[in-house]
């Protein structure tokens, strides 16, 4: 049971400017769950694409099911059993649901013709062994950040891999899509697949894993026993330093009303949605992933038009805004999903950074390149970002540092009012309390801080106030001694349960 | 729930309602005709419909590749010299190697005049607008240095009555483009290339990641185009009887328009032959309606680009309807 199914040798991988893996060996045995972690832009992804046959190293080797292989690309991974499922959902939206499980590997005759029945049922399958509620007909493009990642893990039922790379799998999913996912695993586990799961999520790694490896810029530091480890000893792996665990809340200092949102809705997604934020105020809004969150933040700041409802901003009742007149009035609002929202990839960090106010960064249109640099060194070393420079594509950064830059450009400007939605998504322990500070101290400065997240400890511990939403609908509002886990738990769960019955 | 399955109630009007409203181009195509059947006596008759596909189906057979590569995200400029290249060489050849085997190797020059262009583009990463660009200049060159400037005429005119074949008003050529658009619309839909088409278009990164070998695949969708531009070549050698080095000058341009015209995104990614085969209708129903009607040249062409433009804006209204 326990013999070593793949082990990598001595892999090295370098981009221009930067060694992504040095010397890095790991082995993983079938039917083990095995950690990879590391801060952001350790070289996780960049180790895994070598061995799913996306980048090729200068040096070392994959011993593959005892013997040295070649994975010549990604196809012949596949083929071969090695699976990965990407930190950046690799799908095409306009492909329907089980086009895209077996996409590039769809069912077919000799002559190429697609055996449709067979691919539908096929699919249908996998999507029935993972949970999913929806068909294997459904357009990609129209499903949610977290239905498509189904989709993508759906891949690893439908090609019985015997390994399988989980990159960052969590990260948008809801708890309960998360049991379904550690079921899988668990399944998967119990057939003797090996598997990589890669995750800043500490929790996680050890509810799930057997063995932990820990990667620091590119260098492995060692493979641990979950079960003879702790958190701190991995953190202090990881970056070197053990990290408090406390969140600092900011000081309870409220100034005036800057945002009252009035019996906000618009059907099928969110409904009477009322809530204001006031100067100096962190306002959490906890939910379960698909509880019409980003979607009503969105409407606010002018992405969507409600059916109905009124916005009440800084005392005056204003029209529905466009997003450009959202900035200018002060508004921010940092996206969940990064790729897709947040970023131009083609442009460096500097860029990016003053792309949503130009008009801060120029005088007569013409850039001031050297303020426009000053701001992204400011970021840099505040959200220590790792990055070669600043006109370094950002499409070459690793997943957490791309967050990193969506942070940066929206608190260049100053806003009066940032939403963040999902702001620690995908970001190394490490930094993830440099945010949590970074939000303490803009709430201190006096703006005012609407922060949307799923991880219950993040909620609470950035918040002084705290709303539920489930389905839609706003079913809670918690301060205090009242603003805790059993609470928020209750409401959300109360509210589903009342819904369904 | 957070994962409700699209169920659909699926009337028989709801499912129709959906399909127009992915191909407006029919319903475009349904008031052009309207327009010219009210406004012109002549239009409607089973001569001039008959007339209508022939001329429309020239551009149509160019379309059908067109619409292979604008799927992919690409474009193919050089189709209108890749089609006078084939009709030199069908023409020219004949009197040395006999009538087939002279269309034979003017078909097998489309193929490789395509096969070259998306080798290009697939090796050299450069975008298949300058490559092609290149080849609508350079191919066109070819074909002035091979005709030696002149048009080259058959010995044998009984070459002009290959496709002089009806079923009913419709020629042999019109028949051929719909034999064709719906051979490719099967591809399209029900062969791993015609997934491959889509999710090569949609996201390059995905199919790439998925093992999809994405340069083969281009330069089999360019061997596809430049092998219809043949086709069209060949057929319209057969219909005049000569090959003029300039024939198909700017055709390119409105393949491209027909295909953008039935709802084919230029990104890539979205499009099927339904679209195309609407989108060539209609151009073609603008055309014989304009000129039954005498309108003047410059008119004709004002109108058909305000129709382009109106028909790409409606596109983009709908889809956005869809969306939110
Ligand atoms: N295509 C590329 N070109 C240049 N540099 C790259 C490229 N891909 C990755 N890198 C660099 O390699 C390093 C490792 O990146 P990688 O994506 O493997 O990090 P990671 O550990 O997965 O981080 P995260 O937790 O943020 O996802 C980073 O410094 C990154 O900028
Ligand atoms: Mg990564």
């Amino acid at each position: 049971m326990n013999d070593i199914i793949l082990q990598l040798s001595g892999i090295t991988k370098t981009f221009p400017g930067v060694t992504a893996l040095d010397q890095v060996s790991l082995d993983v045995r079938a039917g083990e769950v095995h950690a990879l972690v590391g801060e952001n832009g350790a070289g996780k992804s960049t180790l895994m694409k070598v061995l799913a046959g996306l980048y090729k190293a200068e040096q070392g080797d994959i011993i593959y099911q005892g013997r040295t292989t070649d994975v010549a690309g990604p196809l012949d991974a596949r083929r071969k059993g090695i699976l990965l499922i990407h930190q950046e959902l690799s799908l095409a939206p306009e492909l329907s649901v089980a086009e895209n499980i077996y996409l590039g590997a769809w069912p077919t005759n000799r002559f190429g013709v697609l055996k449709k029945r067979e691919l539908r049922s096929k699919a249908q399958a996998a999507l029935q062994a993972l949970g999913c509620a929806f068909g294997p007909d459904v357009r990609v493009g129209t499903l949610s950040v977290a239905m498509q990642q189904m989709v993508e893990i759906a891949r690893a039922e439908a090609f019985s891999a015997s390994v399988v790379i989980f990159d960052e799998p969590t990260a948008s999913l809801t708890d309960t899509e998360k049991e379904q996912l550690f079921h899988t695993i668990r399944s998967l586990k119990a057939r003797g697949v090996g598997i990589i799961y890669i995750s800043h999520k500490m929790d996680e790694i050890f509810q799930i894993t057997d063995r932990i490896t820990v990667l620091r810029d590119g260098q492995v530091q060692g493979t641990l026993e979950t079960a003879q480890s702790d958190v701190n000893q991995v953190t202090r792996m990881m970056i070197g330093r053990t990290l408090d665990t406390y969140f600092v809340k900011a000081k309870a200092d409220f100034g005036a009303e800057v945002l009252r949102v009035e019996g906000l809705s618009k059907a099928g997604l969110f409904n009477d949605v009322s809530f204001s934020v006031r100067e100096g105020e962190v306002l959490g809004l906890y939910g379960l992933v698909g509880a019409g969150r980003s979607e009503a933040v969105e409407t606010v700041f002018g992405v969507r038009r409600a059916d109905s409802g009124q916005l009440v901003w800084k005392g005056g009742v204003i029209a529905p805004p466009t997003p450009r007149q959202a900035i200018d009035m002060g508004m921010a609002l940092v996206p969940e999903s990064r790729k897709e929202q947040g970023l131009v990839l083609m442009m460096g960090g500097r860029e990016n950074t003053s792309l949503p106010h130009l008009s801060l960064f120029s005088a007569l249109s013409v850039m001031n390149r050297a303020k426009e640099l000053a701001t992204f060194e400011k970021y840099r070393s505040a959200l220590s970002i790792k990055t070669t420079g600043p006109d370094q594509e950002v499409s070459q950064l690793s997943g957490g540092n791309q967050q990193k830059f969506v942070l940066a450009k929206w608190l260049c400007a100053g806003p009066k009012l940032i939403i963040l939605d999902e702001p620690t998504r995908g970001i190394d322990v490490g930094s993830k309390s440099a945010i949590h500070e970074l939000i303490a101290e803009l709430a201190e400065q006096g703006l005012a801080v609407i922060v949307i997240s799923s991880e219950m400890p993040e909620v609470l511990g950035v918040s002084h106030r705290v709303l539920a939403m489930s389905e839609g609908e706003i079913v809670g509002s918690f301060e205090g001694q009242e603003m805790n886990e059993e609470n928020l738990i209750d409401a959300v769960s109360y509210h589903r349960q009342s819904a369904v019955g | 729930m957070t994962l409700v399955s699209n169920s659909r109630s699926d009337t028989f009007l709801a499912v129709l309602g959906r399909w127009l409203l992915r191909n407006h181009i029919w319903s475009f195509f349904a008031l052009t005709v309207i327009v010219f059947s009210l406004s012109s006596p002549f239009f409607l008759t089973v001569n001039n419909l008959g007339n209508i596909l022939t001329q429309g189906a020239f551009i149509g057979i160019l379309a059908v590749g067109m619409t292979m590569v604008m799927i992919d995200g690409e474009i193919d400029l050089s189709v209108g010299a890749v089609l006078a290249m084939a009709s030199a060489l069908a023409i020219g050849l004949q009197d040395h190697i006999g009538v087939w085997p002279a269309v034979l190797v003017g078909l097998a020059s489309g193929a490789a005049l395509g096969f070259f262009n998306g080798t290009l583009v697939a090796l050299s990463g450069m975008h298949s607008f300058v490559v092609t660009l290149g080849g609508l200049i350079g191919i066109r060159g070819l074909v002035f240095i091979y005709t030696g400037e002149n048009a080259l005429m058959v010995t044998d005119f009984s070459y002009t009555e290959i496709p002089e074949v009806y079923l009913g008003p419709l020629s042999m050529t019109a028949i051929l483009f719909f034999a064709l658009a719906l051979f490719f619309q099967w591809v399209l839909t029900s062969t791993r290339h015609g997934r491959e088409t889509y999710a090569v278009g949609d996201n390059v990164e995905a199919a790439y990641d998925s093992g999809i070998n994405v340069k083969r695949h281009k330069i089999i969708n360019f061997t596809i185009c430049g092998t219809m531009a043949a086709i069209c070549g060949i057929l319209l050698s057969m219909r005049l009887g000569t090959a003029e080095p300039n024939a198909g000058k700017v055709w390119e341009l409105w393949t491209i328009i027909a295909v953008v015209l039935g709802g084919t995104r230029l990104i890539g990614g979205y499009g099927s032959m339904w679209m195309t085969i609407g989108g060539v209708l209609t151009l073609a129903v603008l055309r014989n309606g304009l000129r039954l009607l005498n309108t003047p040249n410059y008119v004709e062409l004002m109108v058909m680009g305000t129709v382009l433009i109106l028909a790409v804006a409606l596109d983009k209204l709908l889809n956005m309807k869809e969306e939110t």
